[in-house]
């Protein structure tokens, strides 16, 4: 219903926007003179005006966008590195908002207030040595801040090492699912080829059964990771290009057939604690009477929601690209210890050779 | 140079224009600048660009109202919309072939094909391009590899589906997706030969701007849109055989079993055989035309731009130096940050660095183009024509677009946003719809050229222009949300996500806004096409430009010029130029074409 209305809606207004096209056209005849279509000075008053207007409008769907849709932004980031990132995030935003509310006001306002007239004479103007010299440097000094600024996180956050004891996790993707594995009590991961892979036999993600460290590996499709402990990732993909995005915690890596990618991060807020953190508590809030509508309208994917940590694939993978997920679950240390000791083993989970 | 010039006036005039014209020759197989033009014209923007358009606004429908049944889709998708509920398979095609349609095949060919050819041997006074035959050729290898894209849309297993950047290993192994089948050999196809027509094209426009000029056009006076030309053709030049290079790569790795970019890949049961290529040299190869691409793209568009700027606002363009040297320093920094595509790939953070900091230099010749612009404004008399009103938009669109790209330009940032709707958001506003703008700015401005004097209409093309900029800040400005929101692209629906749940009201504003937007723009073909054959005549220098295409006659004659070509004494920027009493240089006229040599008295300026 509301497809139709919306459809006869569009067609309603192409119509009227024909129909003024035509009467201005006809509202043209009488001028008949080769400069007719030629911008007049009331063309330049009109379209002056409007141009001022237009500046108001962009100005005005800026406020909008902001009042309306800041609140479903990301909440706070849920890991050490992410709250760095959103501080230049912000800087940067404030750069971006100070230079495009300038500009736009420069260009449109121009477009207004010297909007032509018959016989008016336009500056002839052509060049300013020192204007374009303090419009070249401006740039070049805020973009140098803003670089440096940039790469002193990106090398921190791309610096992944073995220090602080990091727990150890392979993400493992295929189209159209993911898989994790720990390094197990000794936190080193098996070597693994997809050549090695034995459905047959559940070594789905190709572990070397020779390898004494793939013995007390666990693989599993839910990611618990404790609160506070780095967690250096490992990537790998068995088929098509995929990416882990972790949005919640300002994290995304690709993962490439044929090699293995690395990311690091670490978690510090819970899921738990997030679920309480008001802007979440909001958002589950509002997701949730939009649930509740669906499944008044017996719709099936309408169950109420409990906000989780997700990881998305976030490179086109084909089909079913829009749901390759998993959750993840970011606990405390005593919960996360309790968690693995109820999980099996590559050993225990790999099948007997027939 | 001019010694080049001369013989060519001789050999034109003595023969020029007498041989009989068939209407193959004339219209079909024709080998001038003038009727190419109006082909790429056709061809590229009105048919491809429908195209391209319609099916964006058949994914937005999908965006906006997931899983709904849709009468359209059943009409034009068929068996890929089962009952009118469009499938995941062809979501992707669509998106795909929107990309590949809109990027290469309207505002590549499209907009440079169109304007360079009418204009470059019209602006620098010649008789032709340099190579008519070539330029012909170059024409009909664009028109196959359309035909050749337009036809993969009809194949059973449906067309290429891999994104426009098509990755593989999905891009290779038809058991991936669906579309990796024969749509995909369809389309590499089609590209091999565009790429061959775009290099026949830029090396024919590089060979007549520097070949051809007519007497007194130095390099220092040539119109900004014949250097935005210029350069962008030897971008493509550089930077196309490298795309061609990762096609033939892909073709063999598809079909003869190399394993160029395909490593340790066990899909539906079984390993395949390839083992040591690498997809990211793939990504590499892709990006390294895939960036300059959005220049040649967008340089077009800004020269188009600063010509009709100066002109509507009777003044010369500010900075005129500043403004090549932005063309160039633009062109040499596009051609080494292609990395910035790349920075979660996989490859080493350390080149990430390096790309993060050649990325953000780029910003700085933007910059100084978009505040010349904007000087050009003040204290101009402006005529707001609608190609002024699209000139203004494009560099409110640029500015708009181009700040986003301060974010994704920084390695560190663009973690988070990779991919996502932000992504989405940013380049369509900074070389789609710039792009577009400067598209439709030089169709006003030079369709009296085109079409022999008939103008457009100038109030429907204020419809146009008005629904167009709002709907494009409509459905771009939210977008932006969307992608911080932490939206990926590319996914059919966003409904498997209860996070995403509350943005399906923004997708529906932002679809609107695209539907109305779409209905907008068949106000322009109405317009046009209606203009071609009712537009009434104007006259002969419409817009009281200085350059040189309009001192040649409506009718079209071949060679452009009847008798001798004109000499040029002056840059194409003097507006409004007055002696030091205040007095026009030529009595009673603000402007004072290229060909009009020094007056007496007059200064002239050492741009």
């Amino acid at each position: 219903m509301t497809t139709l209305l919306t459809l006869t809606v569009l067609v309603l207004v192409a119509i009227a926007i024909w129909q003024m096209g035509k009467i201005f056209e006809l509202s043209q005849l009488k001028a008949d003179t080769s400069r007719a279509q030629i911008a007049n000075d009331n063309d330049n008053k009109n379209q002056g005006y409007l141009l001022f207007a237009f500046l108001i409008f962009i100005y005005a769907i800026t406020i909008f966008s902001f009042v309306k849709y800041s609140k479903f932004l990301l909440p706070e980031a849920a890991s050490a590195h992410g709250q760095g990132y959103d501080n230049l995030m912000w800087v940067s935003f404030a750069v971006i908002f100070f230079v495009q509310t300038i500009t736009q006001a420069l260009l449109h306002y121009f477009g207004y207030k010297y909007r032509g007239e018959e016989g008016k004479k336009a500056l002839f103007y052509a060049d300013n040595d020192r204007l374009e010299f303090i419009w070249t440097i401006i740039p070049v000094v805020v973009l140098a801040g803003l670089i440096i600024w940039g790469l002193y996180s990106w090398t921190n956050i791309m610096d992944i090492n073995e220090e602080d004891d990091p727990l150890i996790v392979e993400l493992y993707a295929q189209q159209f699912n993911w898989t994790a594995r720990y390094g197990g009590n000794d936190n080193v991961l098996g070597d693994a080829s997809v050549r090695l892979i034995d459905i047959d036999r559940a070594n789905v993600m190709g572990l070397d059964e020779a390898d004494p460290n793939a013995t007390d590996d666990v693989i599993v499709k839910e990611l618990h990771l404790p609160v506070g402990r780095k967690v250096n990732f490992y990537m790998r993909s068995q088929d098509v290009l995929h990416s882990a995005y972790m949005p919640h915690f300002r994290a995304q890596m690709n993962c490439v057939p044929g090699m293995v990618t690395e990311f690091s991060f670490t978690p510090t807020i819970t899921t738990e604690e997030m679920r309480l953190n008001p802007e979440v508590v909001d958002k589950v809030k509002r997701t949730n009477v939009i649930r509740a509508e669906k499944a008044a309208n017996g719709d099936s994917n309408s169950d109420p929601w409990e906000f989780d940590y997700v990881l998305l694939c976030n490179k086109i993978c084909g089909k079913s690209h829009y749901n390759m997920q998993m959750k993840i679950i970011v606990e405390t240390e005593e919960e996360y210890n309790a968690w693995m000791e109820s999980q099996k083993t590559f050993a225990e989970t790999v099948l007997p050779v027939q | 140079m001019s010694a080049v010039a001369h013989v060519d006036d001789h050999s034109h005039d003595d023969h020029g224009h007498h041989h009989k014209e068939t209407f193959i020759t004339k219209y079909i197989f024709s080998q001038d600048h003038k009727m190419i033009a109006k082909q790429y014209l056709i061809t590229g923007v009105l048919v491809m660009g429908f195209i391209g358009i319609a099916m964006s606004l058949l994914f937005r429908m999908q965006l906006a109202w997931p899983g709904e049944s849709f009468s359209v889709f059943e009409a034009f998708l068929g068996k890929w919309a089962p009952e009118g509920v469009m499938d995941a398979d062809v979501y992707l095609a669509l998106i795909t072939m929107h990309g590949t349609i809109m990027v290469f095949f309207v505002l590549t060919a499209g907009l440079s094909g169109t304007f360079s050819n009418l204009l470059i041997p019209l602006q620098i006074g010649a008789r032709d391009m340099a190579s008519g035959f070539l330029n012909m050729l170059s024409f009909w290898m664009f028109f196959v590899s359309a035909v050749i894209m337009v036809i993969s849309l009809f194949v059973e297993a449906g067309p290429a589906a891999a994104g426009w950047t098509i990755y593989p290993p999905l891009s290779a192994l038809p058991m991936a997706q669906p579309g990796s089948g024969m749509g995909m050999t369809l389309w590499l196809v089609s590209m091999a030969i565009f790429i061959a027509s775009s290099l026949l094209g830029s090396l024919n426009y590089i060979v007549t701007v520097i070949n051809l000029r007519t007497k007194g056009m130095s390099m220092t006076r040539l119109p900004l849109t014949i250097w935005a030309f210029f350069v962008t053709a030897i971008i493509g030049v550089i930077s196309f055989p490298v795309l061609l290079s990762a096609a033939l790569l892909l073709i063999m790795d598809r079909s003869f079993g190399t394993s160029f970019f395909l490593s340790d890949i066990f899909i539906q049961g079984e390993v395949l055989h390839y083992q040591g290529g690498s997809p990211v040299l793939y990504e590499h190869l892709f990006w390294f035309l895939g960036h300059p691409e959005v220049y040649i793209v967008l340089l077009p568009a800004l020269g188009i731009t600063s010509e009709v700027m100066s002109t509507n606002a009777r003044k010369p363009i500010f900075g005129y130096r500043a403004m090549v040297a932005s063309i160039l320093a633009i062109a040499f920094l596009s051609t080494i940050v292609w990395g910035h595509h790349m920075f979660i790939s996989g490859m080493n953070p350390f080149l990430g660095s390096v790309f993060t900091f050649t990325t953000l230099l780029i910003a700085i010749p933007s910059a100084v183009k978009a505040f010349n612009y904007i000087t050009t404004l003040w204290k101009g008399n402006l005529q707001l024509n609608p190609a002024m009103l699209f000139s203004i938009a494009l560099v409110s669109t640029f500015i708009t677009g181009g700040l986003t790209g301060i974010i994704l330009g920084d390695s560190a940032l663009d973690i988070n946003v990779h991919d996502t709707y932000f992504v989405v958001a940013h380049f369509h506003l900074v070389m789609g719809i710039s792009a577009l703008y400067g598209l439709f700015a030089g169709v006003y401005h030079w369709f009296p050229k085109m079409f022999f004097g008939r103008m457009m209409n100038k109030n429907l093309g204020y419809v146009h222009f008005w629904v167009t900029a709002i709907c494009a800040y409509g459905v771009f400005f939210p977008m932006h949300f969307v992608g911080m929101a932490g939206v990926p692209r590319r996914y059919y629906e966003n409904t498997a996500f209860p996070m995403f749940d509350e943005l399906t009201d923004v997708q529906v504003l932002m679809t609107v806004f695209a539907l109305i937007a779409g209905a907008a723009q068949l106000i322009f073909v109405y317009n046009f096409i209606r203009s071609i054959f009712y537009g009434k005549k104007g006259p002969q220098n419409p817009w009281k430009s200085n350059t040189l295409e309009w001192t040649a006659p409506q009718e079209h004659i071949h060679g452009n010029w009847p008798g001798e070509i004109p000499h040029v004494h002056r840059w194409a920027y003097d507006y409004s130029k007055t002696y030091e009493n205040g007095e026009y240089i030529i009595e009673g006229q603000d402007f004072v074409p290229q060909n009009i040599p020094l007056q007496d008295n007059e200064e002239e300026m050492n741009h």
